[in-house]
């Protein structure tokens, strides 16, 4: 079956004067996906979502929303997305009632379905207790979900989240999760930037890594991480001083001399999956107990070091 | 690739209302009615329009009044026409310093990203603000009335004159919009939009009569809009003829809006 991809960017290009915030990037998401762009600041992220969501004109390049053009069909993208920025645009002085009401209204419903279509989403997103109050007086978390409510109202098939829990505590952030896993579920496809990679990790189907204006990797999460070396074999014995041991018994096995972390942590790289289990045997038969064993993939971390030779900004996330 | 479902309607799905043709001036009047509720929210943003010209009023006055005109009532009756109108110009200038202020929130970028005019939320800031001047002009006026101010003119008279006022402001806040799309800052807006209005408000006919001015400067009083609306202003609520006076004032609102509303308007679209 053939369908109109959600988003489709090709090549597109903006500059700042003789900067390049954005160098001529490609890459599609299908419909219902959440397609992550991940990438430290200023590597454009923002700047792309600004231009698919028709507020910044691109000075190259192509791209389109559910097969509109972003800049010839201006308006027809606006009737179908959703845009929930950096900062919540939401108006302070209303209650969170009436910032919903009068999206709804902007959308031309009419007055008893946009005060209908306000309360659902406010019970949607919790926001029940807090309605009738101004947005003001909303903490950050209440304050984001009204932003992302607002972006709702009209029911849109694309949503742009950018940065939805940058400067969040981990409590609100999950709320936030949650509410896009659900919006995922339902259908909606989601381009979601973020720099934190344990975000784009715990809610992005794809990624795309930007890194100064450039896609420097694109793909699932999981070939990401391969890409950055493949499975990695951890072992840590309960006793650190045993780590030498360990250490010795590891390289035997996989032919290659592991590093020792301070913790006593020892890691290698082995495309083998049979290596875990082979030297879980030979621990025991050394009789060398152990605290933590196991293969994992490296994390999105790793991945951008990798890619980039630089840590990210929000590494410890 | 893949086939993917088709998102079910019930979550998504275009509602029918929405293929109209958007409506600028409604989505003008429901993004006027938020800027009324908020003004009525935070009352400190009022003062520039009610406290403040009372206090200049007041000054003017019983500070001037006296030196200027003999004594305070004299003064009181030449001054608040001028006044009125001064204070209404003066709003006008808030309109700017507000939409830049709102420009650096995130809220114009979600109006920008719905499928309405890109004028609207202009048109709304500004059908908000003509709420702001009607109650600057009301409140001057009953405070006017308080001090002893008298007037034999006509009710549909005194109606013409705040017709005129308005008009003024509303052709002048379009040029403060503009300003506030090049200039951006809130703050260098506040102390541009002062620095072009008082040399306009002052070099002209609002507060003394011209007659012991400098010839050059007489020469720009006659030509400084402000004083053609301020002397319309004056003739109408004196009940005397002011037809000449107010068709200049209303030529100049005309041709001041003809070429700032396109302009920031553009200027809005344009910026990023």
């Amino acid at each position: 079956m053939h369908s109109t991809p959600a988003i489709e960017v090709d090549g597109l290009e903006r500059s700042f004067g003789d900067v390049r915030a954005v160098d001529r990037i490609s890459f599609t998401a299908e419909k219902g996906q959440v397609l992550g762009l991940l990438g430290p600041n200023g590597s454009g992220k923002t700047t792309t979502v600004r231009m698919l969501a028709t507020l910044l004109p691109p000075t190259g390049g192509h791209a389109s929303v559910l097969g509109h053009d972003i800049v010839t069909d201006a308006p027809a993208v606006r009737g179908r997305i959703g845009l929930t920025g950096q900062y919540a645009a939401v108006d302070e002085a209303l209650t969170g009632r009436d910032n919903l009401y009068l999206i709804g209204r902007l959308l031309d419903l009419p007055r008893r379905d946009a005060k209908a279509r306000a309360t659902a989403l406010i019970d949607q997103f919790g926001l029940t207790e807090a309605a009738d109050r101004r947005a003001r007086t909303y903490s950050g978390g209440m304050r984001r979900r009204l932003d992302l409510a607002a972006s709702l109202v009209g029911r849109p098939e694309v949503l742009f989240l950018d940065e939805p829990t940058t400067g969040l505590d981990p409590h609100h952030r999950n709320e936030v999760w949650d509410a896009v896993r659900t919006l995922a579920d339902d259908g909606v496809t989601v381009l979601l930037t973020t720099q934190y990679l344990e975000e784009a990790d715990q809610l992005a189907h794809d990624l795309v890594v930007l890194d100064r204006g450039l896609v420097i990797a694109s793909g699932t999460a999981a070939e990401l991480k391969s890409r950055a070396g493949g499975r990695r074999l951890h072992v840590r014995p309960e006793r650190p001083d045993e780590a030498a041991l360990v250490a010795a018994i590891v390289a035997s096995d996989v032919g290659r001399e592991p590093t020792i972390a301070p913790s006593g942590e020892v890691v290698v790289g082995t495309p083998d999956p049979l290596a875990l289990r082979r030297v879980e045997e030979r621990l025991a038969v050394a009789d060398i107990a152990v605290a933590e064993i196991g293969l994992r993939l490296p994390s999105l971390d790793d991945v951008f070091l990798s890619l980039t030779g630089r840590a990210t900004a929000g590494a410890t996330a | 690739m893949t086939a993917t479902l088709e998102p079910t309607t019930s979550v998504v799905g275009t509602a029918p209302s929405r293929r109209r043709v958007p409506s600028t001036l409604r989505h003008g009047l429901s993004l006027a009615r938020r800027g009324i509720v908020k003004t009525i929210h935070s009352p400190e943003a009022l003062i520039d329009v009610t406290l403040q010209p009372v206090i200049f009023l007041l000054l003017f006055v019983y500070v001037f009044g006296g030196a200027i005109a003999g004594n305070s009532s004299a003064y009181l009756h030449f001054a608040l026409p001028g006044v009125l109108l001064q204070t209404v110009v003066f709003a006008s200038a808030g309109t700017g310093v507000g939409l830049a202020e709102d420009l650096k929130t995130g809220i114009f970028d979600r109006f920008r990203s719905l499928p309405i005019s890109r004028a609207a939320p202009l048109l709304g800031a500004i059908g908000a603000d003509l709420v702001r001047y009607l109650t600057a002009g009301v409140i001057m006026l009953v405070f006017g009335f308080a001090l002893g101010y008298r007037t034999v003119a006509s009710p549909l008279a005194v109606l013409a004159a705040f017709g005129l006022v308005l008009a003024f402001a509303f052709a002048l806040c379009w040029v403060f919009t503009a300003l506030a799309m090049v200039v951006r800052e809130p703050r260098s807006v506040q102390g541009l939009s002062a620095t072009i209005m008082l040399p306009l408000t002052f070099a002209s006919s609002v507060f003394v009569p011209t007659a012991t001015m400098p010839g050059w400067l007489q020469g720009f009083v006659a030509i400084n809009p402000v004083s053609r609306s301020a002397d319309a202003v004056r003739a109408l609520l004196d009940g005397a003829p002011a037809g000449g006076a107010a068709a200049i004032s209303l030529l100049t609102s005309a041709v001041v809006v003809v070429i700032f509303a396109p302009l920031a308007v553009a200027l809005y679209r344009r910026r990023t």
